[in-house]
């Protein structure tokens, strides 16, 4: 089970990315993290949030375009080294990253969300480096 | 100057001669040898001597885009094909063109009408020409060519592009004349401004059509650039540019009627409507030989005056157009439908999404956005997906509609609706008076 990431489509002006933020806020459906791609015209918002596939229908009655996504979670040692050892690992294993942004940071640790081009091949490389996957359900409790 | 004052300057009633002789001609021709024509007069009960004069025209079927599409590519041709030397077509609907053949004395009477109208723009043969409209499929470029080499211009294959060296060859060249879209005058006037070339120039005149353009935007012209501008019209299905074009007073545009019979009528009854009402143009070819077209419908809206003009003229003059009566756009002189919009839409996304096509004049130049809500179907979490997916669109508007298209993706619902009839242009183009 990976981490399902919702997106939404939003067009790039005031109070557009507020509408979505109100809709969970009123369903009580809590945001653990987001990231928000933007091009002069559009953005992509990328969120992790407690209920993924409650939120999806929610967003749907409201007419807006959203998408899961299966993403991998990462979690990382708070000490230098450890983002270069990451990408390391996956370049290595010949996976490209085609967005990647912060879950959480705590003094001890931190976790990345990562979409890459083959995510189980992602998955096992991670593992096999050592390094842990965040449980889905931990991060949705966020 | 007039050109050819037999034909310009005739009584009305000698012209109803001509136009009776030529029309009777024409309707045993395609009767004989157009199917479509032949069926479309027996359902009518009609025979070519029916058709006495040109007061018979009335009886006669009318012709639309529609039968020229249903007729695609060569089905409406009244000679074998071995007898056509050109062929140009104009963008369609769906995506299919319409197609005009020309035989060798339709080429002729084409470059004919053309040169009489240039000299009603006050050119003449020691003038030289800059044609800066489309060469190729489209009329414009090939059809002002060869009017202007038949009146003996020195004629200059601009075609559209480089304006920078369209505008340094007028300045090196001294050229006389342009023609070309208003809108596209209208950007040359602006690179002629930042060249600081206007006091080097030669330019006295410019015959502009292919877009519909006010009387305001035509005074604009002539006073910025310190020239004459004139409108010509015409439209391929019918010949191409020269059908009409207006004179020194500016008064209407002189329709070569000899060759083009001219009716307007009623948008609901279809009945002739008398001079001065507003109503559908509609065009009969008395002398085409490749695709002869009998009362063809333009859509495009105006009023006609059979009264003598200023100029000495004696053919009757249409007004300013007052709009279409179809959904059809004219963008940069190119006719555009919102539905093959929607026809390349449906081919990228399979499904067809809200759309909506916004034009607008930009620096004078005609611009097309079409803004498209992105549905969950072809909505990706990533940002090169989305960046693709644009691209595409773009391009296959482009490719279906000839000419550069911008695409925007917006959110689904966020386009206006309308109530019963679906909306799907918004044109910011001010054309006011």
């Amino acid at each position: 089970m990976y981490m399902k990431q919702l997106t939404v489509f939003l067009e790039n002006r005031e109070g557009r990315l507020e509408s979505v933020t109100e809709l969970l806020a009123n369903n009580n459906i809590n945001v653990a993290c987001l990231a928000l791609a933007d091009t002069s015209e559009y953005g992509v918002l990328r969120l992790i949030v407690s209920r993924p596939d409650e939120a999806k229908v929610l967003l749907k009655d409201a007419g807006y375009s959203s998408r899961l996504t299966e993403v991998l979670a990462v979690r990382l040692e708070q000490t230098p080294g450890t983002v270069s050892r990451l990408t390391k690992v996956l370049a290595a294993a010949g996976i490209n990253i085609e967005y990647m942004y912060t879950l959480s940071s705590s003094k001890e640790f931190g976790s990345m969300i990562l979409k890459v081009s083959d995510i189980e091949k992602a998955a096992a490389a991670v593992s096999e480096a050592g390094m842990k996957l965040v449980d889905p359900e931990a991060a949705y409790s966020l | 100057m007039i050109w050819n004052e037999a034909r310009e300057c005739i009584s009305r009633d000698e012209m109803q001669t001509i136009q009776s002789a030529r029309l009777r001609k024409q309707v045993t021709n395609v009767y004989h040898n157009v199917e479509f024509y032949r069926k479309k007069m027996q359902e009518l009960g009609l025979e070519p001597g029916d058709i006495k004069g040109i007061e018979d025209i009335d009886k006669l079927p009318f012709t639309t885009k529609n039968d020229l599409r249903d007729n695609y590519p060569f089905g409406l041709l009244a000679v074998p094909q071995s007898q056509i030397v050109r062929v140009h077509a104009s963008s369609g609907t769906t995506g299919k063109a319409t197609v005009v053949a020309y035989t060798r004395k339709d080429i002729e009477s084409w470059q004919e009408c053309v040169a009489r109208d240039l000299v009603m723009c006050g050119v003449g043969k020691d003038d030289i020409i800059q044609v800066a409209y489309g060469y190729g499929l489209f009329t414009g470029g090939l059809g002002l060519h060869y009017g202007a080499e038949n009146l003996g211009c020195t004629t200059v294959p601009m075609s559209t592009g480089n304006t920078k060296r369209l505008v340094t060859m007028m300045e090196d060249f001294k050229a006389t004349a342009i023609a070309c879209t208003p809108s596209y005058l209208l950007h040359i006037a602006e690179v002629i401004e930042e060249m600081g070339a206007k006091d080097r120039l030669m330019l006295k005149t410019a015959i502009c059509g292919a877009e519909p353009w006010t009387e305001k935007m035509r005074l604009q012209i002539e006073e910025k650039m310190g020239i004459h501008a004139h409108d010509i019209y015409g439209l391929s299905e019918v010949c191409g540019p020269g059908v009409a074009c207006d004179c020194q007073f500016h008064k209407g545009l002189h329709i070569q009627d000899d060759h083009f019979f001219a009716e307007i009528v009623d948008r609901e009854t279809l009945k002739p409507l008398p001079d001065g009402e507003v109503g559908e143009l509609v065009f009969t070819t008395l002398t085409k030989e490749g695709m002869p077209l009998l009362r063809y419908r333009t859509k495009d809206l105006t009023s006609i005056d059979h009264s003598p003009c200023e100029c000495g003229r004696t053919t009757p003059r249409i007004s300013r157009f007052k709009g279409r009566s179809d959904d059809m756009l004219i963008i940069r002189g190119v006719n555009v439908f919102p539905s093959q919009v929607e026809t390349a839409l449906l081919e990228i996304a399979g499904t067809t999404p809200h759309y909506m096509m916004i034009v607008d004049r930009v620096n004078n130049l005609d611009t097309l956005e079409v803004q498209v809500e992105v549905e969950e179907e072809f909505f990706s979490d990533e940002v090169k997906e989305m960046e693709n997916l644009t691209k595409k669109i773009s391009a296959a508007l482009q490719s279906a509609l000839l000419i550069a298209v911008k695409v925007k993706l917006v959110e689904p619902k966020s386009l206006e609706r309308f109530a019963g009839k679906s909306v799907h242009v918004i044109d910011k183009r001010v054309l006011d008076e």
